[in-house]
């Protein structure tokens, strides 16, 4: 068994990262997940959240939202619709973050009214942005009024 | 026959002419290598964004539950036609070939009686089209402002033709856009959104990996079409960017070429002309001499 697999981590704008890791933590629709080398393979579509890499140099964090990872036994594909070195992640990114969450749920909230199903998703994905903030110790600021 | 003066101030008129292509030239070949990093940068993302499309594409297939985006309203009367262009002329035929084959494609879907509806994306494209289909514009997408084409730019478009959708404006979408070859070709091209083309399923079989979904593929799909389309479209703007700037720095070198060669002819014809003169001149001093 191959100790490393080939991770890379794509936004739309450039390659962040690929690197050789020896684990990769990934935050799941579903829950978050650990990927070791020879994974069964696997698509799944993120939540926001944290990407942590191990490599042989050491520990790398990035910040995604949106997006999908495809996970194969050689290789893991991380497509983020926007990733930021966690460290460079600055409290302006992360109110623009969440100001994009709380029009998104608004929007929601206006056009199904009588639909729970929307509202819910967008209510998730604020709540996961908010989540994600405490992780990296980021105050949210703009907090949604509760509908 | 033009006087001396004349012909001076031509040369001058033609020089500094010459002067303001030149540096068009170099300013479009800075940009030009920007606008071809942005591409090669977005290129990864591109492709295997539409490698895992054609996997999961490949599993749903055609069956009922595939949402709208892959499998069509099962109509095909309203087709959208995004064209997208610069903002900028002075850039040889880059305009007018993205127009031409968007009026080509309008020319034929009208023919065959289906509706046509038209967003631009770049002033250019706006003028070049309003003379003969104005009635077909449905929304102009200004670009003017951007200076590097972001991705937030790219799905604010999406989200706009997303709308539409929704809303059922259209059945079949198409993008217009210019794909950067090298500096001297770029090639007009057509390329469908909406429903998603989703080529490559025999390659994406081949690989015979047997894929878990999480959650499940309806769900994952329905996620990613929406952001197919931002990625069609982002791609298409980059592409764009840089076959803009090709095209206007090989425009730019014709341009500054011809100069020269006017240059050439004009200073020639000044030397003859003043020549002339001189000979004239002389031949009156003689004359006069010869008389006494």
């Amino acid at each position: 068994m191959a100790d490393t697999v080939q991770f890379d981590l794509v936004s739309p704008e450039r390659l962040l990262a690929s690197v050789e890791a020896r684990e990769v933590q990934i935050p799941g629709a579903e829950g978050d997940m650990t990927a070791l080398p020879d994974h069964a393979p696997l698509i799944t579509t993120l939540r926001p959240g944290v990407v942590t890499v191990t490599g042989a140099e050491g520990t790398q964090s990035y910040v995604v939202t949106g997006g999908f990872a495809e996970i194969n036994p050689e290789s893991i594909s991380v497509l983020a619709e926007r990733a930021i070195p966690r460290e460079e992640v600055t409290q302006e990114h992360f109110d623009e973050m969440i100001r994009e969450a709380n029009s998104r749920l608004e929007k929601a909230q206006d056009a199904y009214k009588n639909e729970p199903g929307p509202v819910d998703e967008a209510a998730k994905l604020l709540a996961d942005m908010v989540a994600m903030g405490d992780e990296i110790g980021l105050a949210t600021t703009s907090r949604a009024a509760a509908p | 026959m033009p006087s001396l003066k004349d012909l001076k101030n031509r040369i001058e008129s033609v020089k500094s002419t010459r002067k303001i292509t030149k540096a068009m030239q170099m300013v479009a070949a800075a940009k030009l290598r920007r606008a071809q990093d942005a591409a090669e940068m977005a290129r990864p993302y591109a492709e295997r964004f539409n490698a895992v499309m054609a996997k999961l594409a490949a599993s749903v297939g055609d069956s009922e539950s595939a949402p709208k985006l892959l499998r069509g309203t099962g109509s095909d009367q309203t087709h959208l036609l995004v064209v997208m262009t610069a903002e900028r002329g002075l850039c040889g035929g880059f305009n007018g070939n993205i127009a031409k084959l968007a009026r080509a494609e309008i020319e034929k879907l009208k023919a065959a009686g289906k509706t046509v509806k038209v967003i631009t994306v770049g002033k250019k494209g706006r003028d070049a089209l309003k003379r003969d289909h104005s009635d077909l514009f449905v929304d102009h997408v200004d670009m003017s402002d951007v200076r590097n084409v972001g991705y937030a730019d790219a799905q604010a478009v999406a989200a706009n033709i997303l709308d539409r959708f929704e809303a059922e404006e259209f059945d079949v979408a198409k993008i217009f856009f210019s794909r950067f070859e090298n500096v001297v070709s770029q090639i007009p091209t057509m390329q469908q959104v909406i429903p998603a083309d989703v080529g490559g399923d025999e390659q994406a079989q081949d690989d015979g990996a047997f894929y878990d979904f999480e959650p499940g593929e309806d769900e994952i799909l329905r996620e990613l079409l929406p952001r197919a389309v931002a990625t069609a479209i982002f791609s298409g703007l980059l592409e764009n960017g840089a076959s803009e700037q090709g095209a206007r720095m090989s425009a730019m070198d014709n341009a500054t070429r011809n100069a020269g060669e006017m240059i050439d002819k004009l200073t020639i014809e000044y030397n003859r002309s003043r020549q002339a003169v001189i000979t004239n001149e002389l031949i009156e001093i003689i004359s006069g001499a010869e008389a006494l």
